[in-house]
């Protein structure tokens, strides 16, 4: 590490015996990022805030937040009604949910599309699925606690995914819920877990970031970095451009904050939770929906089960089913193709997840599970046989060739 | 930075020095309006966790007073406090307005501590460190003085709630309070 130049002999006394002046300057000033990142990689960024605000509005929450059965609906209630800026807060953390995960999704498609997950990068896509998975935990506690019908029949119905388990399923999930059903002593459990998840999460985030910061961050081009030339230091170019697209980022969200706050809600949640009554219709938060499409396509409860957790599972070895030696799908016509497919299959699974299970329906979301899984796995042969277009010669070069584009 | 040698597309990055006003204009005009939207931001944090509405709802207490007889003391809570509420006799009174102002820690006159002289309602706290002190049932100790004393660390208060005798610094505080009516407070 470059040790930090200053005149400033307490800032110099600190830096000697803990570098934090000189750690920083290294990370997030002179940080040698590619120079033609585009605005699709502003979403890991924007990703970090979203958790920042998350866990800081939740921190507040939990504050006039009571988990218990009888009257922890009251205590939202009372924090949207009566705490000072109380609505504020929920809607915040509310929509901040749909908002990371919308953030998250995008920032995992762009890694796909310009294989962000290939050599020497693999952990940093695994540590990277590892936070989407632990964000998937986190949110699905999270919307249990309001206890509204929505929260105790997700809570139901999630949960008794694991009585598929043969043999010990029963009992993994009394176990789950601390009780013959759904009841207090499981939302006393899931509000530890959803505190203490996001720490965890935090701890991913920085893992991710060191993983990245070695062999720094991928391009649009999907090629190395080979000389100084090709690079930027981080501050001021991409603290400026991530700011500017966390700006943007914010009008979208606050609209929904100030505006539409229940858009990504269900009504039902607004009913206090009755273990007698189950709603007709139920369905679990829009994130959840491809998977959830994917459970109920398979005729088989544990089959169901098994194909939906490999739904997500799947993605911790993308890295080995894509045998192809060239990263981004603009030098790939055919995994280019595969990939929109892709992209509009899952968002067609989405939709299907919030129709009835029946007729045409599932037929449709069988078939659609099956284009799901044949992306996967036609990759590593797809790898061998395409025939991809000729890479730039360098960053450097690219850069310079569209500026004489523009410039003519 | 050094071993990037380019850093920008065109490598113009304040050539020139006419530049250098704007910059740290803009750099200066950024920096202030975040630091603004910061603290904006912050403010509902901060003052969520202030008293809620429901909280301040039940700031206030309405007392009864009828049923309390001469020489009676009643203790009634409000904002989670003890607040005493005491009937005094014609001695007791006669018995606070006549002190010499000169020996009294915290000097107050009796009539600056009433409303109305047989009614004196003072908080309930032992203005050293918060300690409820007795004297309000018959058989508490009151003190030298005849008003209160505080067990935790011996402050002796007198029939107007003064301090008058130990490590206390201030005499008991008087909340806000109108009567309603002749027998009615409203406390808060």
């Amino acid at each position: 590490m470059k040790r930090m130049q200053t005149d400033n002999r307490i800032l110099m006394w600190i830096d000697t015996r803990l570098p934090i002046f000189s750690y920083s300057s290294e990370n997030l000033v002179s940080y040698p990022t590619p120079k033609n990142l585009s605005y699709w990689w502003n979403y890991g960024s924007i990703a970090g805030i979203v958790l920042v605000i998350m866990i800081v509005t939740g921190i507040f929450l939990a504050m006039n937040y009571q988990p218990h059965a009888d009257v922890a609906f009251q205590s939202v209630e009372r924090i949207v009604r009566d705490v000072n800026y109380g609505w504020l807060l929920r809607n915040l953390h509310m929509n901040g949910a749909s908002m990371f995960f919308i953030v998250v999704y995008i920032h995992m498609f762009r890694g796909i599309y310009f294989g962000s997950y290939k050599a020497p990068r693999e952990l940093l896509w695994m540590i990277g699925v590892t936070i989407y998975v632990c964000m998937m935990a986190t949110a699905f506690m999270g919307y249990v606690l309001p206890w509204g019908q929505m929260s105790f029949w997700g809570a139901t119905v999630i949960t008794n995914l694991f009585s598929a388990i043969p043999l010990i399923g029963d009992y993994i999930v009394v176990w789950i819920w601390g009780g013959f059903s759904v009841d207090a002593p499981t939302i006393n459990r899931f509000f530890v877990w959803h505190y203490l998840l996001p720490m965890i999460l935090f701890m991913l985030v920085v893992v991710h970031m060191w993983a990245l910061h070695i062999h720094k961050s991928n391009n649009p081009l999907g090629i190395e970095i080979k000389s100084p030339a090709d690079m930027m230091p981080f501050h001021p170019f991409y603290t400026i451009k991530d700011l500017y697209g966390l700006g943007l980022f914010m009008i979208v969200f606050m609209f929904f904050v100030f505006f539409a706050p229940d858009f990504f809600g269900e009504p039902d949640n607004y009913i206090p939770a009755d273990p007698m009554v189950t709603p007709p219709h139920i369905v679990p938060e829009w994130y959840f929906l491809p998977f959830y499409a994917i459970l109920r396509a398979i005729p088989d409860k544990l089959g169901g089960v098994i194909v939906m957790f490999a739904g997500v599972l799947i993605l911790y070895v993308l890295p080995w089913l894509d045998t192809s030696k060239v990263r981004a799908a603009t030098y790939r016509p055919i995994f280019k193709q595969l990939f929109w497919i892709f992209v509009a299959n899952a968002l067609f699974l989405g939709w299907l997840g919030q129709k009835p299970s029946e007729g045409a329906y599932l037929i449709m979301a069988q078939l659609s599970t099956g284009y799901y899984f044949l992306f996967f796995l036609i990759l590593p042969v797809l790898g061998k046989y395409e025939k991809t277009k000729p890479l730039p010669v360098s960053i450097f070069e690219e850069v310079r060739k569209k500026r004489r584009a523009k410039e003519a | 930075m050094s071993e990037i040698s380019n850093p920008s597309p065109n490598g113009t990055i304040a050539e020139n020095p006419e530049d250098e006003g704007k910059r740290d204009f803009l750099l200066i005009s950024t920096t202030t309006l975040s630091l603004a939207g910061i603290g904006l931001a912050a403010w509902p944090f901060i003052h969520s966790i202030n008293p809620a509405k429901d909280v301040l709802a039940l700031a206030s207490t309405e007392v009864d007073l009828s049923a309390i007889e001469e020489g009676q003391a009643v203790t009634t809570m409000w904002r989670g406090k003890p607040v005493f509420i005491r009937h005094r006799s014609a001695e007791e009174i006669e018995g606070a307005a006549s002190v010499n102002l000169a020996e009294l820690p915290d000097p107050q006159t009796d009539a600056e501590r009433v409303q109305r002289p047989q009614w004196l309602i003072t908080v309930g706290v032992c203005t050293h460190l918060g300690c409820i002190p007795s004297g309000q049932k018959l058989g508490d100790k009151k003190g030298d003085f005849g008003g209160w004393f505080c067990p935790c660390h011996g402050s002796h208060y007198d029939t107007s709630g003064r301090i008058r005798k130990g490590p206390a610094p201030f005499n008991l505080r008087i909340p806000e309070y109108n009567f309603i009516d002749d027998t009615t407070i409203l406390i808060g």
